[in-house]
């Protein structure tokens, strides 16, 4: 068994809403948003984990919780043995932030303009009082470029951002990262402002360097599709919960709960001839406000599969066939899954609803 | 599906003149659209793409102008008009665009209703409860509840903005609707939710459609036709089925290669090397042919000429016949 990186146990954070004047009068009770709703998380040595879920979701409160760039309200949480909860005064924390990196959605803005590429990168050096003279930190300023394949490196060191393009903006706030050689990174959404082959190019390079750093990722996303050749397992997460969690195979090909197979429904694949057809999304309305948790499975009002149980007991965690493969469902590995799709006549009425297999859609 | 051509575009270029040169962003793209037909326009950043949706709307910002050929809408053509008839009798009446991040153009202040019913009042002369009339049943075909027509912007989701700004788009029945990244700042469920709805409206009103994204595992569930662009050029270009099945342009097979697939284990992604020109300069010859992995020597010389392989049009030497 490979060594845990990121253990976390019913961890939980939540935001306090501000209240106006008006309602601190009228002594309003104060509403909170449960971003993180008591999730358990393992995250194993080199093996990387994807985080998707929609916006709001709390996907990307949990790389702050686990960065400690935000403080948890309850639970536990270790990231190599560590107990991050208990990090407070400044040295450990510094210490911590060593080993711990994160790679932020926007080159365009998480890269100080006045800066050259150099200072840029030099920055966590001075941080950290790595590299004791300046031909040192050069040296590892460049060996980072190459790392990151920004070659020749003296031909980028003495750029600015605004000579940069994306995707190299983005292999320089991936530099900057690694040139503390840290064991564990977030990277939160850090391809969805690319085009698909920048994308393309800068996933394989971050895949790369696994390897070559001992690396482990928690790679947080909208974007499911990258996440099948980018991580070994992946967390869907819905309204504060990871509701399914598995090796990434296993669950883009074998979901067990109804959220995932409606996310994986709702995916474009790029197969056409389905002009004249459209997929029914198996999910009703809109994600609810984290303030207003509804009772028992917090999916139920918006699952097509929902009985009276769902509304009444919160479901535990289900492992229901493979191990390691987990759902809070009630009906985990019970429901079967079919994809409805309605055939559109010429005039762009419904002519007929078709069910479709899983295997179906999979093709080969 | 009515087959009488809607759009007809013929040589198209436009270029900017800017002190550092004149950016060539587009050139010499032909195509034809007919009513219930899409088109989907593919490309990275940068490839012309919206600055080909401006041209049809005679939108382009100075410096840039249209400096060739001709756009045809029902007889009219588009490069002639002067500013005011563009904006009598063109926008919004012949040619309508949803632009990127269109939700956040709507104005705070005004209710949906208010805003909604602009362009009836300025085009078309229908006001108060008429006009009403007409946006609810606009917001109906789309998927809203009809009494979203009072709400204000705030107290919508993005979806719902999104679709708003789609049923304006197509309050004045245009011939073309031109859609810029519609779906990018929304989560796949929406998403998905939203392309269905478009899948029917193009059945339903049989106009003719232009999707702009980079994203073409979207693409492919809603164009009939494709075009691919690459630094300013429409490098393949024919029915969508065909070039997904068999892309040809080594351009587009890169392209399609890039995408990650959901239900597929693969060790490394395709991408292309390399950055598109600067469009000041372009490369000689083919302007994929730095990028291009079949280039041979008459690629670095010759710009390539357009040809047609069983109804795909593509601009690449490869394909020549002799």
């Amino acid at each position: 068994m490979p060594r845990t990186i990121v253990k976390a146990r019913n961890l939980r954070k939540e935001f306090e809403i501000s209240q106006t004047f008006m309602q601190k009068l009228q002594r309003k009770p104060k509403l909170k948003v449960r971003a993180v709703d008591g999730i358990n998380l393992d995250i194993y040595e080199k093996k990387s984990m994807g985080l998707v879920g929609e916006s709001g979701c709390g996907k990307t409160t949990v790389g702050k919780l686990v960065m400690k760039l935000l403080d948890a309200t309850s639970g536990e949480l270790y990231v190599k043995g560590q107990n991050v909860m208990a990090l407070d005064d400044k040295r450990m924390l510094k210490a911590y932030r060593r080993m711990a990196q994160m790679i932020y959605q926007d080159p365009f803005s998480s890269l100080d303009p006045r800066f050259k590429v150099f200072d840029i990168l030099e920055e966590p050096l001075l941080i950290h009082d790595i590299g004791g003279s300046l031909d040192e930190r050069r040296a590892m300023i460049e060996k980072a470029l190459e790392d990151v394949r920004l070659t020749p490196p003296e031909e980028f060191i003495d750029r600015y951002p605004h000579m940069l393009s994306g995707g190299q903006r983005q292999r320089v706030a991936i530099a900057r990262c690694l040139i503390l050689n840290p064991d564990f990174i977030v990277a939160d959404e850090p391809v969805s402002m690319l085009d698909v082959s920048v994308r393309a190019e800068l996933l394989n390079l971050m895949k790369d360097i696994i390897d070559i750093q001992d690396l482990t990722y928690l790679y947080i996303t909208h974007d499911i599709s990258t996440t099948r050749f980018f991580t070994d397992y992946i967390g869907v997460m819905y309204l504060g919960e990871i509701v399914e969690q598995g090796p990434v195979g296993q669950v883009l090909d074998n979901p067990l709960h109804p959220y995932t197979q409606a996310l994986l429904t709702a995916v474009p694949e790029p197969e056409p001839d389905r002009l004249d057809r459209i997929k029914e999304i198996p999910i009703k309305g809109e994600i609810p406000s984290g303030t207003n948790v509804p009772d028992g499975c917090r999916f139920h009002p918006r699952c097509p599969y929902a009985k009276d149980i769902c509304k009444k007991k919160t479901p535990a965690e289900n492992e229901p066939a493979e191990k390691g493969h987990k759902a809070n469902c009630h009906f985990a590995g019970e429901i079967e899954f079919k994809m409805k799709v309605a055939k559109l006549s010429d005039d762009g009425k419904i002519e007929k609803v078709e069910e479709l297999e899983v295997e179906d859609i999979i093709g080969d | 599906m009515s087959e009488k051509t809607i759009l007809e575009v013929k040589d198209l270029s436009t270029h900017y003149f800017t002190s550092k040169g004149v950016v060539q962003a587009l050139d010499d793209a032909n195509f034809t659209l007919s009513g219930g037909q899409s088109l989907g326009v593919a490309g990275e950043s940068g490839c012309g793409k919206s600055t080909m949706a401006f041209s049809l709307l005679r939108m382009v910002q100075p410096p840039g102008r249209i400096v060739k050929g001709s756009i045809n809408i029902g007889g009219m053509d588009v490069t002639k008009l002067d500013e005011k008839e563009a904006r009598r009798k063109l926008r919004w009446q012949k040619v309508s665009m949803v632009f990127q991040g269109a939700m956040d153009i709507m104005t705070p202040v005004y209710t949906v209703g208010y805003q909604m019913m602009e362009p009836l009042k300025y085009h078309k002369d229908i006001t108060g409860s008429k006009a009403e009339e007409v946006c609810m049943r606009y917001l109906d075909m789309v998927d809203l509840d009809p009494e979203l027509f009072y709400r204000y912007p705030h107290e919508l989701s993005g979806g719902q903005k999104q679709r708003i700004i789609i049923a304006t788009a197509l309050l004045l029945e245009p011939d073309v609707v031109i859609l810029d990244e519609p779906t990018t700042a929304l989560d796949v469920v929406v998403e998905a939710r939203i392309m269905n709805d478009l899948k029917r409206l193009k059945k339903e009103l049989d106009n003719a459609m232009i999707f702009i994204t980079h994203d073409l595992s979207i693409l492919a569930e809603i164009s009939d036709d494709l075009a691919v662009m690459y630094a300013g050029w429409i490098v393949e270009i024919g029915p969508a089925t065909k070039i997904y099945k068999d892309p040809k342009h080594p351009y587009t097979q890169k392209l399609i290669a890039a995408i990650p697939r959901l239900h597929k284990d693969i060790d490394r992604l395709e991408y292309i090397p390399g950055a598109p020109p600067e469009l000041t300069n372009p490369p000689k010859g083919c302007r994929f042919h730095p990028r291009c992995e079949q280039a041979f020597d008459k690629c670095t010389q010759v710009e390539p000429k357009v040809h047609d392989v069983e109804g795909v049009k593509i601009k690449c030497h490869l394909y020549e016949e002799d």
